[in-house]
């Protein structure tokens, strides 16, 4: 599998400026009440790069993510993502969240539609494409995920691998430009691990621009471009996965990566 | 034999059939003291019971066909009198002539309602449906048009009012009860209080205040000339009621989604209104249907308070139909007719609940 | 311009909610006229000043004395307390044998768990103004005249006017009596709680039942004496064509009373059931093995548990029970809907009556939320 060679991208037409960075945070801050969960993070995410965001549980980098297409909504400081800036404007919303795509840890399938239902639904009502054009795109990302079999088949039918993978095929089939992932693998039972995993690994090897909080380091050290350590709503070091994993070079990192490796 | 430590089995057991139990039934209802009292007890009081039963229902009782005078003259059941009186109990005082209307409207919604039952048809026509089954039994009801005689509500009575307050109670109530149910659970604070506010009050007064507030209420709250026929007033009434109760159970429907699926449909871009109908609804619904049929029973059996407002639907019609002179008021024989009829409906829906609830969790998943 | 406006989240939130919030106020402003106008149209005057004028129209039974000459607000307590009097003797008799019709579905026992299923379904599945109505003409046409009285125990008299027993009339000075019976009360129960409490801890107690018992006798006896109370029976006696004397039910409130307490213990004891079924088999399990009783097992494991289950259903079967009475209008008992509803065509204060009427049922269920609310409060910090 050749990683970091493909830079362009095979998911159509961008009308965005291409040299714009993908994701850029200045600043950003978040409280819960008077927790404060993010502190000044600065982040700038280029097109096509893929970046692993890790931590001890509590660093905020679930909040992290969650704030790039705004389900959690920053206090403080920019972020900006496609040259969009996330504000009170309701369009920069929708905006955002079409060029984003996410995977959440518990799938979150919609359990009363069947695996194809569930992946035409949002190009069927959102960008109002025809049903059978929809179905096309839809068995398109199902067999890039490798499950076209289980087209009409119910979520609860199948399992969590297979769940999650078609989880991406649904994110995938609106036709995203960045693709989130909220610690995919976690719910997953190990032996259905590496298939969730191998299928991102081809999402990244066609160019995708990736973020992704996991606790899978051999995913990072082989798919990541940069590494992205947190702890306590900062981000601590940020370096690529091999000066990450040989040469940490704060105190925090080498202790994390004391406690996991 | 068996005494040594080591054994090792020579020979195959058959497999045998079981023993014949003895009676189980004699061993339940003897089993302990109290048991076999109250075995005696019950079945003295049966033993007293039935044959009066049976006398006052078969043997005295005056069949269809006997006359006022046979049923005064008899201790027994006086059958002829709900025979004589059938049409007018069903269908109050409307028009001899035209009353093939109202029973083809009660047909018509007896027919939507077996129609309704298996979940293969609930479908978006389902929907069309009933809206144009309603409409339908309105025009039928009332005339005026397609060269229908024009019958004013007051002259609507029986079962056909009943029905069609259960209907407009459930079909308008149940919007009415999302919106709250949504409004309750909203983030707006000036949303959430107003929706918080009128389902209290209105689950908190009984039925009956709610009715005096739209029949004597109403008229007064609306400027001079402008005038809601009696039975709409009622019908609105009820509506609320449903609304109220309805909304709790679709809350418990809505808080027991998982947070999950709005925000995965978020990070699809739906939007709020795509949302709700596409993802919550259905899924919240489905989760409380057992409650929604329960109160559906509810609702049915409320529509007899419009007696207290003077309005006729099944059982003031029947009581309408006992101040004949002719005949010797026999109370008991027609309020057990209209119990048996609301008995058939209503037990036929909780089991129908049931099954659909059994039925739900067997799918496992859906 | 004005896209910035609506595009933007907050302030397309407030104004959505300024505009619900004023078109509700301007709606409610729009009734309230029109019902001013309509009232001066008919000469009704607002406000509560008809509260003091004689109401003039007769009661026909209440718990606290009522003539026709007392105002109208002392008509609406009368009618206020029938309510709770009502309410209140229904929600005891539904809950005791809501919990016995509990106990008789889950049994083994084949007659008693089929007659307790049939009774709930036939019970759950009629309206409520069908079952009235039904116990009233049973009551009022079935029953025979004063001279063919059914007397089902000496001296009490069932016919269709009602069912008549003996007073007990007390003269003297009573109040001290009175004040002797609340202290025997207070005393037996302080013992009754105190022994227990005192067998549990020391494995014996004193008989301080016993001892209250003797004490309590001797203070009534006390109180008799000192009192010069004298008693008598005040027996209804056949006159005409009814009793008189002795104190009587009307058939309306026999009906009102049977019916509703049938139709409520149905429910109350499907509550209670379910209550009991929701605890874990387990418990049973380790209370036979642990050598107790069916019966105590019940009283002492899986009730208490169960009780958690039932009380949120119950206190919503209570604020139920509570806002049926009203249907005491259908057969002609006096309660507070009923004299809100003569009140209305007497005077033509529609507004008012109405009004207290809903206050009032609001009353009632606030303070059971407020209960329900303390209570979920206490359990959850178990």
């Amino acid at each position: 599998m050749t990683y970091r060679t493909h830079q362009n991208t095979n998911f159509g037409d961008r009308r965005m400026d291409v040299s714009t960075q993908a994701i850029q945070m200045k600043g950003m801050e978040k409280w819960y009440g008077s927790y404060h969960a993010l502190r000044g993070i600065n982040l700038e995410v280029s097109r096509g790069e893929r970046v692993v965001v890790c931590g001890p549980s509590g660093s905020g980098k679930s909040t992290l993510i969650r704030c790039i297409n705004a389900l959690e909504r920053h206090e403080g400081g920019n972020l900006t993502v496609n040259g969009v800036e996330l504000n009170n404007d309701i369009r920069s919303v929708e905006e955002i969240r079409r060029e984003t795509g996410m995977v959440f840890q518990h799938f979150n399938l919609f359990p009363h539609l069947t695996v194809l239902e569930n992946c035409t639904l949002a190009p069927i009502w959102v960008k109002r494409i025809r049903r059978a054009e929809a179905e096309d795109i839809a068995m398109h990302y199902l067999k890039r995920v490798k499950i076209p079999e289980h087209a009409n088949k119910y979520p609860g039918q199948l399992s969590g691998g297979q769940q999650q993978r078609v989880a991406i095929a649904r994110a995938l089939c609106m036709n995203p430009s960045i693709m989130l992932f909220d610690e995919p693998t976690s719910a997953l039972d190990p032996e259905m691990v590496k298939e969730v995993l191998d299928t991102m690994a081809s999402l990244a090897g066609d160019g995708m621009t990736m973020v992704c909080v996991t606790h899978e380091m051999g995913f990072a050290r082989h798919v990541a471009d940069r590494v992205v350590f947190m702890d306590e709503g900062q981000i601590v070091e940020i370096n690529t996965p091999d000066q990450f994993f040989s040469r940490p070079q704060h105190d925090r990192t080498r202790a994390f990566l004391e406690k996991i490796l | 034999m068996n005494s040594e430590a080591n054994f090792v089995t020579l020979h195959p057991m058959d497999v045998r059939k079981p023993p014949l139990l003895r009676r189980s039934v004699l061993r339940d209802l003897f089993s302990s003291a109290g048991s076999s009292v109250a075995t005696v007890l019950l079945a003295a009081v049966f033993l007293y019971a039935l044959p009066k039963a049976i006398n006052w229902v078969f043997i005295s009782s005056v069949w269809p066909g006997g006359s006022g005078e046979l049923c005064r003259a008899t201790n027994g059941a006086c059958w002829a009198f709900l025979w004589d009186k059938l049409r007018q109990i069903l269908f109050g005082i409307y028009p001899p002539s035209e009353q093939w209307r109202p029973i083809t409207v009660t047909i018509l919604i007896l027919v939507m309602g077996l129609v309704t039952l298996p979940p293969r048809y609930w479908r978006r026509w389902l929907l069309g449906l009933w809206l144009s089954g309603f409409v339908v039994s309105i025009i039928l009801m009332r005339g005026g048009a397609m060269g229908l005689a024009y019958v004013p509500t007051t002259d609507w009575g029986g079962l056909p009012v009943t029905l069609l307050l259960a209907i407009c109670s459930l079909g308008m109530g149940f919007p009415c009860a999302v919106a709250l149910a949504l409004g309750r659970r909203a983030e707006a604070p000036a949303v959430r209080y107003l929706c918080i506010t009128i389902i209290e009050v209105v689950r908190g007064v009984p039925l009956v205040s709610l009715l005096f507030v739209a029949s004597i209420l109403l008229p007064l709250m609306l400027p001079q000339g402008m005038s809601i026929d009696k039975l709409l007033r009622a019908g609105i009434a009820l509506t609320i009621f449903s609304a109220a109760y309805l909304a709790e159970i679709i809350r418990g429907g809505l808080q027991s989604l998982p947070k999950g699926q709005v925000e995965a449909a978020k990070a699809l871009s739906l939007s709020w209104a795509q949302t709700i109908l596409l993802i919550i609804l259905p899924q919240a619904i489905r989760s409380v249907i057992p409650p929604l049929t329960n109160t559906a029973i509810v609702l049915i059996k409320n529509t007899s308070l419009v007696l207290i407002v003077g309005l006729y639907d099944l059982l003031s019609s029947a009581r309408a139909a006992l101040t004949d002179p002719n005949w010797p008021t026999p109370y008991t024989e027609t309020y057990l007719f209209i119990a048996g009829i609301y008995f058939v409906i209503c037990f036929g829906l909780s089991r129908y609940s049931n099954w659909i609830e059994m039925m739900l969790r067997a799918r496992n998943g859906r | 311009m004005f896209k910035a406006f609506w595009f933007n989240r907050r302030l397309r939130s407030y104004a959505l909610q300024v505009l619900l919030v004023g078109a509700f106020l301007s709606g409610c402003i729009w009734l309230f006229i029109n019902a001013q106008q309509n009232l001066a149209a008919r000469g009704i005057t607002a406000g509560f000043q008809f509260f003091g004028q004689p109401a003039r129209f007769p009661i026909s039974e209440s718990v606290i004395d009522y003539t026709p000459e007392d105002s109208f607000g002392h008509a609406f307590k009368v009618g206020l307390v029938n309510t709770l009097f009502i309410a209140s003797i229904v929600i005891v008799a539904a809950t005791v044998l809501g919990l016995g019709l509990a106990l008789a579905r889950r049994s083994a026992h084949p007659l008693l768990k089929g007659c307790a299923s049939t009774y709930i379904e036939v019970a759950r599945n009629i309206p409520l103004v069908v079952q009235l109505l039904f116990w009233y003409s049973l009551v009022t046409i079935n029953l025979p005249t004063a001279r063919e009285a059914l007397t089902p125990i000496p001296q009490v008299f069932l016919t269709l006017r009602g069912l008549f027993f003996p007073k007990l009339e007390l003269s003297g000075e009573i109040s001290l009596l009175w004040w002797a019976v609340l202290a025997s009360i207070t005393l037996v129960t302080l013992a009754f709680i105190v022994q227990k409490r005192e067998r549990i801890v020391e494995g014996k107690a004193p008989p301080f039942i016993r001892i209250s018992m003797i004490v309590s006798g001797g203070l009534l006896l006390l109180a008799w004496l000192v009192g010069g109370v004298s008693a008598r029976w005040d027996v209804p006696k056949l006159e005409g064509f009814n009793f008189v004397g002795g104190s009587a039910l009307t058939p309306e409130f026999l009906s009102l009373m049977v019916g509703l307490v049938i139709y409520s213990t149905a429910f109350a004891g499907e509550v209670i059931r379910s209550g009991i079924d929701s605890v874990a088999k387990g418990q049973w399990e380790a209370g036979e093995a642990l050598g107790l009783s069916k019966g105590k097992i019940l009283q002492l494991i899986v009730f208490p548990q169960s009780l958690r289950v039932i009380i949120p259903p119950m206190t919503s079967q209570y604020l139920s029970i509570t806002k049926n009475t009203t249907l005491a209008l259908a057969v002609g008992y006096p309660d507070i809907a009923f004299v809100v509803a003569t009140t209305i065509n007497q005077t033509g204060q529609a507004v008012e009556g109405i009004l207290i009427l809903m206050t009032v049922f609001l009353s009632i269920s606030l303070a059971i939320s407020i209960f329900m609310n303390w209570y979920n409060r206490r359990i959850s910090s178990i």
